[in-house]
């Protein structure tokens, strides 16, 4: 009788990419109507957008580079960066804006470096980043939140929101305005103090700044349940909010006009949580060891700080994570964890001694 | 209860111990014929010292142990020898290797036996050539010849005596139905293995707790014989000699050393089994302890198979259908390998044979991109960076591999398990360990050959200075044969005076200079000590690797080459003084 | 002094920059001196890269002149024996980029061993003459032999042989020596089978 050869181990665990970032996709859920339901329907439009042209970018490229279409569609890292752009960009954004962002991010930063698995930078915030650099006030135009629309105005209607995605109308006066961290940026001279009473974004918050905060607390609540679902580990997540708490509580300041603002508001504001359980979790493009996520999600959470607090840009995430991918191989080299039998770890590339 | 240290990483794979633990150990009629290996342990291939058309008995010894490490093949019944030749064994490889063939005749009488029932009284010389001529060799799947581990005590005192029961790979049972049925058995044996080691200060057996009613039948046999019974949470790969010993006593075998130099012995608890067989009942290895699962198999169950008993026997005697099954495997589903064929003889590491179904073990899926998720990390139980090793593997990049400490990976296969991109984890890294292990080869034998040609150019331009200088000798001897002649007054004395001279010069240039010998020498030197060096890294290689043949092997030619740079040394002394 | 250098600013800028580039300098030579990378010379080097078949289809009496004359600015890929591989090593050391083996000198084949019809061998010593490592054992009109382990399959002893009783086989791989092959990498290209491994089981 003759039987097929193979190498062991025979059989697998059931888990597969595809469902890994189907879990991914799916821990965002929270996150998304919570944002949804404080931005309004701009998201929802954001989120079609950046699929259907994250998906056909994805295709188009995998035919010119000859690779089987549906075999790697079915790994569904398209869906994931697209979702993540989609919930990073500015809500009724023009659609051309989510096109330039997606399309960039999958062409340029994922297929045109072999595709899943050998990008060096995180896809989705290459996209960003290259959205935010070309394209300033589009990107940094912000839908207020529900709950802060003067009495006479609403969040535009689906159509309505269509028509100003695909028509380029600007929304109604007051519909857009600033987010908590553009209010710390753009602070003249006053205290802390002063901005919370002074701004309903936060005199009337509930912790950390109207809107803002809720969407945060849903990332981190979808988050802790990828991490439950180990899908990753608590390293990088861990170490990003603690330096980022960390260096705010350091220069907290006792709240005076020049300072940066408060731990609360800086871990529940802008894309922290975002960033901290979807973005610098990231396998592909952070480090490998627990020791180097340690290491690669503290910088991470430095820089951000570093450019909220006194940089020219109002949040950070992307381009810190972009910083941290430029670190990744460099903190690998160090951190590579001690193997059994031996005394001390080694350096990546340590040369092979005679003994 | 004693302190149990936790391994890195592991998984735990569906166990699937239950299917073939509803029966207790069985039997199999007397196969037509038997097929013996050489070469069923690690190590050399043994010597036969039977020929064809030889009547054998029982027990009688086939082949011979080789010189360094070898474990010796004995006949698992009476019969005829019909022939000595290549057949296919167990092998990754699916290759031939040398066998003997018995046809049975059917009679099973055995020869007669020698044995020390009262082994306490026996010194451990003799217990431990006993286990050597009885041929034991690990049964827990590597293989490693008993006696030359247990050799190790008279090198540093064995203070930990370590018997492995944890059997962590899914299916297999052969050690735990052992247990159950045979533990006054195995306890008999660990305390002759005991005796032979000098009464080590602690006796562990170590074993995962999803096997209650073996713990038990220990617990029972162990009470007042200072043997401990340390169980802990399943997990694989805790049965791994390595990860066993850490759990166990929290301490590392450091990275190309063997457990001795710890002052540690760990025997699988089938192999205390059959030291027992050996010492008191004079049987040598002719049977184990086989646990054959799957679906693709009407029965699941434990049999006591003879050695060389082909696979196809046994699968015929357990309503196997080839159709249900995927592949046959010999060993566990985690580290055991596929065999071609259903002709290749059971030996004395079968651990088991799986059958499984495609339903049970389905087509590897192909590969997707690696996305260095780290779940391979999170499970690797050496702490290594599999997904690194991955794309070094695929770049071919050496260097990088053996940084990454490629050779510390015991391939016990959990990385693959884990992948989500069904990544083939573990073969990549052999083929890179072969290639590696080749390269240094091919670098060691390019060494010989450099040295050899630079020998032979040495000797070429000796051979030409040594004809050129008597070619010279010839001319300066005529011409002054041509100045003597026309005046043969000359007395004799001056011509005597010519000869000496002359024998002088033939003298000088039969021997090469001093400066000629010396830089001779410093260049066999220089090959000698590059040797050496190359020696010692190879060694290193092949013990992380852990083959004791090659182990052995690499021993001595390290030796050899050592012996060769001293040699040259102190010739290079005497030559320049 | 110092009025002098704040008055010319532009003797002050000479001599800043002469005083940091003497300073600059000496640190770099000397660092340079102190923390220099003892390494072999670049023959050596390039000796131990070369597979030491001594074959001469460089052109070469041996793989140490081949690799003096690499030293001296020859091309790396003259060596068919060693191939793409030792090609790529070479490159890799003297950091340039790698030639494919230029055929003019020989096809990159699989190894083989040379092998006397020891009943057809007269015992002329011409092989054993021709030898480059001495891996051939006999005498005059003494049946002469191939120490197998010693043989590189350089091919030179094949042409001297009168009779032609020497044979070039390829080295037959046995079980010890079998390796695991690395897996294809089947879905980076465009098959997408069911099996992404060995489908050798037929």
């Amino acid at each position: 009788m003759v039987f097929k050869q193979v190498s062991s181990p025979h059989g697998h665990a059931r888990q597969k990419t595809g469902e890994i970032m189907q879990l991914v996709v799916l821990a965002t859920l929270p996150g998304f109507l919570v944002l949804t339901y404080q931005f309004g329907w701009g998201l929802l439009i954001n989120l079609l957008i950046a699929t259907l042209s994250a998906i056909s970018a994805e295709a188009l490229v995998l035919k010119l580079r000859n690779r089987p279409i549906d075999f790697y569609l079915r790994d569904y890292s398209a869906v994931v960066t697209a979702v993540l752009l989609a919930l990073a960009l500015p809500p009724l954004a023009p659609w051309w804006l989510v096109v330039v962002a997606t399309v960039f991010s999958i062409v340029i930063a994922k297929q045109l470096y072999g595709g899943l698995g050998s990008n060096p930078f995180n896809p989705a915030m290459v996209g960003y980043v290259v959205a935010l650099i070309s394209f300033p006030i589009e990107m940094t135009t912000w839908v207020t939140p529900i709950s802060l629309l003067a009495a006479d105005i609403s969040h535009p209607g689906l159509l309505e929101s269509l028509a100003i995605v695909f028509t380029d109308n600007s929304p109604v006066d007051g519909v857009t305005g600033a987010t908590p961290l553009d209010l710390f940026k753009h602070n003249d001279g006053l205290l802390v103090e002063q901005i919370y009473q002074n701004n309903t974004l936060f005199s009337r918050a509930s912790f950390a700044g109207v809107g803002w905060e809720w969407a945060n607390v849903a990332f981190l609540i979808g988050g802790l349940a990828l991490l439950k679902a180990r899908v990753f580990t608590w390293h990088g997540p861990m170490a990003m909010l603690g330096t980022l708490a960390l260096m705010s509580m350091l220069f907290w300041d006792g709240g005076s006009s020049n300072s940066p603002g408060s731990p609360i508001m800086h871990l529940f504001s802008g894309a922290s949580m975002l960033g901290a359980f979807f973005i610098v979790t990231d396998p592909v493009s952070s480090t490998v060891s627990n020791r180097g996520r340690l290491i690669y999600g503290a910088l991470i959470g430095l820089l951000v700080y570093v450019i909220r607090a006194w940089g020219s840009y109002p949040d950070a995430v992307a381009f810190a994570v972009l910083l941290g991918n430029f670190a990744a191989p460099f903190i690998d080299n160090y951190t590579v964890p001690r193997t059994y039998g031996h005394d001390k770890s080694r350096r990546a590339t340590a040369k092979e001694k005679s003994e | 209860m004693r302190q149990i240290w936790n391994t890195p990483g592991g998984v735990h794979p569906p166990d699937n111990k239950e299917q073939s633990l509803t029966k207790n150990i069985g039997h199999l009629p007397l196969p037509e014929k038997l097929i013996l290996p050489l070469t069923q342990h690690a190590g050399t291939a043994a010597k036969t010292c039977v020929v064809v058309g030889e009547k054998v008995l029982k027990g009688q010894k086939l082949a011979s142990a080789s010189a360094g490490i070898s474990a010796a093949v004995h006949a698992p019944s009476s019969g005829w020898i019909t022939a000595i030749e290549e057949r296919s064994v167990a092998h990754p490889s699916g290759m031939s290797a040398a066998c003997i063939e018995i046809t049975c005749d059917g009679e099973d009488r055995w020869i007669e036996r020698v044995s020390y029932p009262n082994y306490q009284q026996a010194s451990a010389m003799q217990l431990r050539d006993l286990i050597a001529d009885a041929g034991i060799a690990g049964l827990g799947g590597a293989g490693f010849p008993s006696a030359i581990k247990l050799d190790s005590g008279t090198k540093k005192p064995i203070d930990t005596l370590i018997i492995n029961a944890t059997e962590c790979e899914p299916y297999i049972t052969a050690d735990d139905i052992l247990i159950c049925e045979r533990a006054d058995q195995i306890i008999q044996g660990i305390d002759i293995v005991s005796h032979l080691l000098g009464k080590p200060k602690t006796i562990l057996i170590g074993i995962e707790n999803n096997k209650p009613e073996a713990i038990a039948a220990l617990n029972q046999h162990c009470q007042g014989t200072g043997i401990e019974v340390v169980y802990f949470p399943t997990k694989y790969p805790s049965g791994g000699e390595k990860q066993l010993i850490y759990i166990l006593t929290g301490k590392e075998v450091p990275s190309g050393q063997l457990p001795a130099d710890l002052g540690m012995v760990c025997l699988n608890s089938g192999t205390a089994f059959a030291i027992k067989r050996a010492v008191i009942d004079g049987e040598p290895l002719i049977s184990r302890i086989t646990t054959l699962a799957g679906e693709a198999c009407g029965v699941n169950r434990n049999y006591e198979i003879l050695i060389g008993t082909p696979v196809s026997h046994l699968l015929q005697h357990n309503n196997f259908d080839q159709a249900l099954c995927s592949r046959l495997i010999m060993g566990g589903p985690m580290m055991g390998f596929s065999l071609a064929s259903s002709e290749v003889p059971l030996i004395k590491t079968s651990t088991c044979i799986l059958a499984p179904s495609h339903t049970e073990i389905p087509d590897d899926e192909p590969p997707q991109p690696c996305i260095r998720c780290g779940l391979c990390s999170e499970a690797c139980p050496a702490s290594l960076l599999p997904q690194q090793l991955y794309w070094y593997s695929r770049a071919k990049d050496h260097e990088r591999l053996q940084s990454h400490n490629l050779f510390d990976c015991i391939e016990c296969g959990a990385c693959s398990y884990v992948c989500p991109s069904n990544i083939p984890l573990v073969q990549y890294y052999r083929s890179s360990k072969g290639d590696i292990t080749n390269a240094l080869a091919t670098k060691a034998t390019a060494a010989i050959s450099r040295e050899r040609f630079e020998f032979r150019q040495v000797r070429l331009e000796k051979a030409d200075i040594a004809r050129e200088s008597k070619r010279e000798a010839r001319r300066l001897n005529t011409e002054q044969a041509k100045k003597m002649s026309p005046s043969t007054t000359q007395s004799t004395g001056s011509s005597a005076a010519d000869i000496i001279k002359a024998a002088q010069l033939r003298g000088i240039t039969k021997q090469a200079s001093p400066e000629q010998q010396k830089a001779k020498l410093q260049r066999t030197l220089l090959a000698a000590q590059m040797r050496l060096e190359e020696a010692q890294q190879r060694l290193v290689q092949v013990t992380n690797k852990g083959s004791a043949h090659q182990q052995a092997q690499q021993l001595a030619s390290v030796e050899a080459a050592r012996r060769k740079v001293e040699q040259t040394t102190q010739r290079l002394t005497e030559v320049s003084h | 002094m110092m009025s002098l250098l704040t008055d010319n600013t532009m003797l002050a800028a000479l001599l800043a920059l002469v005083g940091l580039g003497t300073l600059f300098g000496g640190l770099l030579g000397y660092a340079a001196e102190k923390f220099k990378v003892g390494s072999d010379p670049i023959v050596q080097q390039l000796d131990e890269l070369l597979p030491q078949t001594q074959c001469g289809q460089c052109g070469f009496p041996g793989c140490r002149p081949y690799a003096q004359s690499i030293a001296d600015g020859d091309a790396i890929n003259k060596c068919p024996p060693g191939g793409q591989s030792t090609i790529n090593a070479i490159a890799n050391l003297l950091d340039i980029s790698a030639p494919s083996l230029d055929e003019e000198h020989g096809e990159e084949e699989i190894r083989t061993i040379a092998y006397i019809r020891e009943d057809e061998c007269i015992g002329c010593t011409k092989c054993i003459q021709a030898c480059p490592v001495d891996a051939i054992l006999g005498a005059a009109k003494l049946m002469h032999t191939v120490i197998a382990d010693e043989c590189t399959g350089c091919d030179l002893c094949v042409e001297p042989c009168p009779v032609d009783c020497i044979d070039m086989l390829p080295i037959v791989e046995n079980i010890h020596q079998w390796q695991w092959s690395a897996p294809e990498h089947s879905a980076d290209l465009i098959a997408t089978t069911a099996s992404g491994m060995h489908e050798d089981a037929a």
